[in-house]
């Protein structure tokens, strides 16, 4: 975040000028946040929507003898930031007392230094956008005489934010970056199927659009005829789409915040083996290849690479300032912010398993009965990170005879959360740095429980 | 527990909010200038929406009072329609500079061919109000809303000592809503909303488990004088300490028995999103062109209504200024009608449904749900339980998800119990269900006489977010997908 720009010296300035107006035993943070995107939807060659938005905000911290408040507003109006900071100030009032409530103080820590800004996506022209969403319909529908698109669609978007403490943080940066996605259907006889691919660049030339239409058309065809299969145990191969969903609910119960909280099922497990000997799990947004790549947290602090399982051991906790000083120890530079709008939590922001070597093709040779699970639905209603409850819609193909088999579906996969993590059997050596909080890669995990008929 | 309302047709109360309109932020003549702006480069069809929104928020973790948090929304987003285009700009700057800038941004956006002078004149839709708000919650003390939160906390622990942690969550807003078209439409709004949400966990020896609960109405704060605090508390309390005795749930198909209230989102995945005219138009439901066919069991008839009062889903005028309505989607098992937004259904020739929604003045407006139900059926819902030889008693659901192309949906169940000759027994860890909507809905065999509205639901698509309500009376699928480990 160190790139100097005229545009963020203006954010850094007034995040500064909120924090001069602190009085004495009184903490304060200011997060001051701009940002863009643009939108384009392509249906049927014609544009279905363009849209061309600007957004801006502020949101302030107040801490004062232990108790916090906090305000925001979606504008940078000078009277609205005034009524923000009194806001926050009348509601310290409510707080409880908490001891170790505070902001996060500069810990020495260097930045390393990531390029997160593309001056040629800032300039790409707009019809260059459009007829990047034209030409992704098209070749979608090329790829196959079943398939059919939804939509596609061209998306990029800019931010710069600024923050400033008491404490001494001071830190500001700007980002942007582009994508595109295309939902598509393949019909046969009487059914329908749906799939949908994308691609994620820094720069309008990363952008593979073949990949994305690819994706697309074979996720939505691969399904049809698919069956509902008989119930059983097996062994499942989690594709690396799955894999990533798959890490970030494992990351939610390694959050300091919830160990501190007695709310993580391995919060007294450190040190312990929670995993097979073949997990290796890191959180690193210093590693450039991360989408989610930073070089400061959502409190200002230089990112940092942190191990969290090795050899299948429990290492280490995430930990915002916060969490780390209920429990003791230092801040990983984990706080995750979801803009002015909110106040740090706690959270993985780059996590990625330590990969073995084989392709997937090789793992599915060793398997008799497997499944290979190419698209998990319901996560958010079938998976419970405090119990460990884990069990998910799910569809994808047989593995039988350490082959692929037939395309099944509306079924679903249940273990626990514990469970899945020892019984990982292999890690697969085609790591996927997807546009998520994980990277994906295989992972083949044994005695999982299919529900079907 | 939030007391179950009964849907009610008709629009209550004859109170007029007293509210600073937005129009006197924004004068009527700014407003007919904007459009007029918006559309002189060409198109058919422009709209401002302005929302001002203000917003309370209290966090309780741990037995503390982590945080109170104001928040300020306010903003305009402007579309203009040009043939198959809309263009679409929104701004935080609600003067008229900042509006008209706005109104060339998405202009540019939609630019398709001859442009012209158009003249706008407004016409103010009469004020509509489906809710009656009583006491404002920016009215009400912080140290009130707070209180709320200690009540519930003490209550949730005073269960037992199996009880390790509480967290709950009060939140209220109070949104000031208006929408200008080009042709001449004009409807203010305003919505208030107050929910709160609690989670929590209790220990044993298998491990933790959790209990959640939450209600939510776009009422005023009287809806605390309403409610039991301690009761809901206390619910979701002893739904965890119940699920420490848990054993795995079943694996494969069985009869699934649902609670009454709780299972609303059964038909909002399994029917409502498939009967959205967005989907329907672009061939991505298993519902079209089945207008008229029996798609679902006989017992069984689908409502989508925005004007229940107090609902979580309900509201005077749809996101496009159109007043909400009762909308039968299903009568009798027979698909009578999807729902339509103003886009879809001027390309169709016929009049909106009201279920044109956006999350916010950044949002393009699209088809959504409102509050979605099914009415009651005849059965004693406990002959639905001794009529269920081995299956599945949901009596908490959580939320789901749906493919509307292969119908395919699942929603996990948060409290269940099994059912063994007929006799609920013992409860179950948690799952996820499965099923195929059409056939789910045709597999619906028992239908209860006790309708009850559930509690408040955030509804996903498209990467928005617009809260919804469901409900429906106890009922039972013949058969489900129960995803659990049990062989």
């Amino acid at each position: 975040m160190s790139d100097p720009h005229p545009l963020l010296d203006e954010l850094q300035s007034l995040a500064d000028k909120v924090v001069a107006e602190a009085t004495a035993g009184e903490q304060v943070e200011a997060y001051v946040s701009r940002g863009g995107h643009t939108d384009v939807r392509v249906y049927d060659g014609e544009i279905e929507h363009f849209v061309s938005a600007q957004a801006e905000g502020i949101g302030i911290r107040v801490i004062r003898d232990g108790r916090t408040g906090f305000a925001y507003a979606g504008t940078l109006d000078p009277d609205a930031i005034d009524e923000v900071l009194a806001e926050a100030r009348d509601n310290v009032a409510f707080g409880t007392v908490d001891e170790w409530a505070g902001l996060a103080e500069p810990d020495g820590v260097e930045r390393t230094a990531q390029s997160l800004w593309d001056d040629a996506l800032a300039e790409h022209p707009t019809d260059a956008k459009i007829a990047a969403a034209k030409e992704l319909e098209r070749l979608t529908t090329a790829a196959d005489p079943r398939v059919r698109v939804d939509d596609a669609n061209y998306a990029d978007g800019w931010g710069e934010v600024a923050v400033a403490t008491t404490t001494g943080i001071r830190e500001h940066g700007r980002e942007n970056g582009c994508y595109v996605t295309v939902s598509s259907l393949a019909d046969d006889v009487d059914e329908t199927q749906t799939g949908f691919g994308f691609s994620v660049a820094r720069s309008p030339g990363g952008l593979d659009l073949a990949r994305a239409a690819g994706d697309a058309a074979d996720r939505a065809t691969r399904l049809l005829g698919a069956t509902k299969p008989r119930s059983r145990r097996l062994t499942v191969v989690l594709d690396p789409y799955v894999t990533a969903q798959f890490l970030s609910i494992v990351g939610s119960t390694l959050n300091g915040e919830s160990v501190v909280k007695g709310r993580s099922l391995f919060r007294d497990r450190l040190g312990e083996q929670v995993a097979a000997p073949v997990i290796g799990l890191v959180d690193d947004p210093t590693d450039p290849r991360a989408y989610t790549a930073t070089d400061v947290d959502g409190e200002g602090l230089a990112a940092r690479r942190n191990v969290l399982i090795e050899d299948g051991e429990l290492r280490r906790f995430v930990h915002s300032s916060y969490s780390a000083r209920r429990a003791g120890t230092v801040s990983t530079a984990n706080a995750t912010r979801g803009g002015f709008a909110g106040s740090p939590g706690v959270g993985c922001l780059a996590l990625s398993l330590r990969p073995g070597t084989r392709a997937q093709a090789e793992l599915i040779a060793d398997i008799d009965d497997g499944l290979l699970v190419q698209e998990v639905s319901g996560l958010h209603s079938g998976v419970n990170a405090v119990s460990g409850d884990f069990s998910t819609g799910a569809s994808g193909m047989l593995i039988t005879n350490r082959e692929i088999g037939a395309p099944v579906r509306e079924l679903t996969i249940a273990s626990t959360l514990q469970r899945m993590l020892l019984d990982v059997v292999e890690v697969g050596g085609d790591v996927d740095w997807l546009p998520m909080r994980a990277a994906g890669v295989s992972l083949v995990i044994s005695g999982v429980m299919m529900s079907g008929t | 527990m939030a007391s179950p309302r009964r849907p009610v047709a008709n629009i209550t109360g004859g109170t007029l909010v007293p509210l600073g309109s937005l129009g006197t932020v924004i004068d009527h003549d700014v407003l007919e200038r904007v459009l007029g702006a918006a559309l002189r480069s060409g198109g058919e069809f422009a709209e401002v929406y302005a929302e001002d929104k203000r917003s309370t928020s209290a966090g309780l973790d741990d037995g503390r009072v982590e945080q109170v948090s104001s928040g300020r929304d306010r903003g305009a987003g402007i579309r203009v329609v040009a043939g198959e285009t809309t263009g679409f700009a929104h701004t935080s700057d609600l003067s008229e500079r900042g509006l008209l800038d706005a109104a060339e941004a998405a202009s540019a956006a939609a630019r398709q061919g001859g442009g012209g002078e158009r003249t706008v004149a407004l016409t103010p839709s009469a004020r509509r109000s489906v809710n009656t708000i009583e006491r404002f919650p920016d009215e009400v003390p912080k140290a009130t809303k707070v209180e709320l939160l200690r009540r519930i906390d003490d209550a949730a622990r005073g269960v037992g000592g199996a009880i390790v942690q509480v967290s709950a969550g009060y939140g209220d807003s109070r949104k000031r809503v208006l929408v200008a078209n080009s042709d001449g439409a004009l409807a203010e709004d305003e919505i208030v909303r107050c929910v709160m949400r609690v989670n929590a966990v209790a220990d044993g020896d298998a491990g933790m488990q959790t209990g959640y609960d939450s209600l939510g109405h776009t009422i005023g704060f009287e809806l605390f004088d309403t409610i039991d605090i301690e009761e809901f508390a206390r619910g979701a309390a002893h739904r965890a300490i119940t699920k420490l005795a848990a054993r795995p749930a079943p694996s494969g198909s069985l009869p699934v028995v649902i609670k009454h209230g709780t299972g609303g989102v059964l038909f909002h995945e399994a029917c409502g999103h498939g009967l959205e005219a967005d989907l329907v138009g672009k061939g991505a439901s298993v519902y079209a062109g089945k207008t008229g066919q029996l798609v679902a069991s006989p017992l069984v008839t689908v409502v989508d209504d925005g004007t229940v009062a107090g609902e979580w889903g309900t509201l005077a005028f749809d996101d496009e200024g159109h007043p909400t309505q009762r909308n039968v989607l299903i009568e009798d098992g027979v698909l009578t009608d999807y729902m339509w937004d103003f886009l879809r259904s001027r390309k169709d020739g016929r009049a909106p449904s009201g279920n044109g929604r956006r999350e916010s003045y950044q949002h393009l407006p699209m088809v959504r749900m409102t509050n979605t139900f099914v009415t009651d059926g005849v059965d004693d819902p406990d002959d639905i339980v001794r009529d269920t030889e081995h299956g599945v008693y949901v009596a908490k659901l959580g939320g789901g998800q749906v493919n509307t192309a292969s119908g395919d949906f699942v929603f996990g169940m948060t409290e269940a119990y099994l059912i063994e000759d007929g006799e609920i027994t013992e409860p179950l860890r948690e799952s996820n269900l499965i099923g195929n909507g059409p056939q789910a809905l045709k597999d619906i065999d028992m239908l209860g006489n006790d309708f009850a509205m559930g509690g408040p639901g955030t509804c996903g698509k498209d990467g928005q977010g617009v809260p919804v309500g469901t409900g429906q009376p106890t009922l039972r699928v013949a058969a489900l997908t129960v995803g659990g480990t049990a062989s």
